[in-house]
């Protein structure tokens, strides 16, 4: 759920004159995006969450430097991302931050996984608990440029213009790293998908 | 034009965003009314996208919310006196 943006406009002139106690309503519907966003930087959930409210109460202090011509939701995006990633250089140290933060290279094998039995697979697989925490790792797992831009756009369903812009990129980077964090996804769980159609038996009894 | 799978491939995240032009698009479609391959691949990607977007995959810390607006109560009742959290 997203305020339109004259409702949106309307609270923060009402809370910057004075009627604080509005800013709860303002922020209710991005907790969820403040928590993913720092979640996909730090990948720990108690800094998660003490980042979320770091991000929220420095969103507070800061309000009146909003300036209306970006989206409140990509402004705010912005400072749990500055957040998270001061987060990760005090616990990280620098060496780990700058492989974690490297450009792309252009090599590494970004096709997708063949599968067939796709098809066959009932919509209930997709309820399965075990899917859902096989997609949970699998996105943690992914190389931190890849996550952050993944859970921006497709977690958070902010749109490329908004993605790059919250995390300081291209729009033409984003949609490169977006395309790999899918496929890469898309190639982690397609064994794990597999698994949930009958298993295919081999000479022998082994399963191929 | 008859398209390779590799191709479609390479633009399936841009399909899936509805950002490939008309006449790729096109294309695209008409490779995939008769490649199960590449049909396969589109669904299951598309797939991890709806489950990506379901609020169950990717749940919050319980109490998340209320510890949130605590901490926010605090701050706007003494403004910068809160800086470190409990």
């Amino acid at each position: 759920m997203e305020m339109t943006r004259t409702t949106e406009a309307g609270l923060i002139a009402r809370i910057l004159a004075g009627e604080k106690e509005l800013f709860h309503e303002l922020i209710r519907p991005y907790e969820r995006m403040v928590y993913l966003t720092l979640f996909s930087i730090v990948r720990n959930e108690t800094e998660a969450e003490d980042g979320a409210q770091e991000a929220v109460i420095s969103a507070y202090r800061h309000l009146a430097s909003f300036r209306g011509d970006a989206k409140f939701s990509t402004w705010l995006t912005t400072i749990a991302i500055n957040e998270g990633r001061k987060r990760l250089r005090k616990t990280k140290g620098a060496v780990e931050d700058s492989i974690e933060e490297k450009e792309e290279s252009h090599e590494g094998d970004y096709t997708p996984a063949p599968l067939t039995d796709w098809r066959e697979i009932p919509l209930e697989a997709l309820e399965r608990k075990e899917l859902r925490e096989a997609l949970r790792v699998a996105v943690t797992e992914l190389p931190g440029i890849y996550r952050q831009v993944f859970t921006l756009r497709d977690l958070e369903e902010l749109n490329i213009e908004q993605t790059a812009q919250a995390l300081g990129i291209t729009a033409g980077v984003v949609k490169v790293r977006l395309h790999r964090a899918r496929i890469m996804l898309q190639k982690h769980l397609v064994p794990y998908l597999k698994t949930t159609a009958p298993a295919r038996r081999g000479f022998f009894g082994r399963a191929l | 034009m008859k398209l390779e799978c590799k191709h479609v491939w390479e633009h399936i995240s841009e399909y899936i965003d509805g950002s490939v032009d008309a006449k790729l698009r096109e294309d695209i479609e008409r490779h995939l009314e008769h490649c199960e391959i590449c049909s396969a691949i589109l669904d299951s990607t598309r797939n991890i996208l709806i489950l990506t977007a379901d609020d169950r995959t990717f749940e919050l810390p319980v109490g998340y919310s209320e510890r949130l607006h605590e901490r926010l109560a605090r701050e706007l009742e003494n403004p910068g006196q809160d800086s470190k959290k409990d």
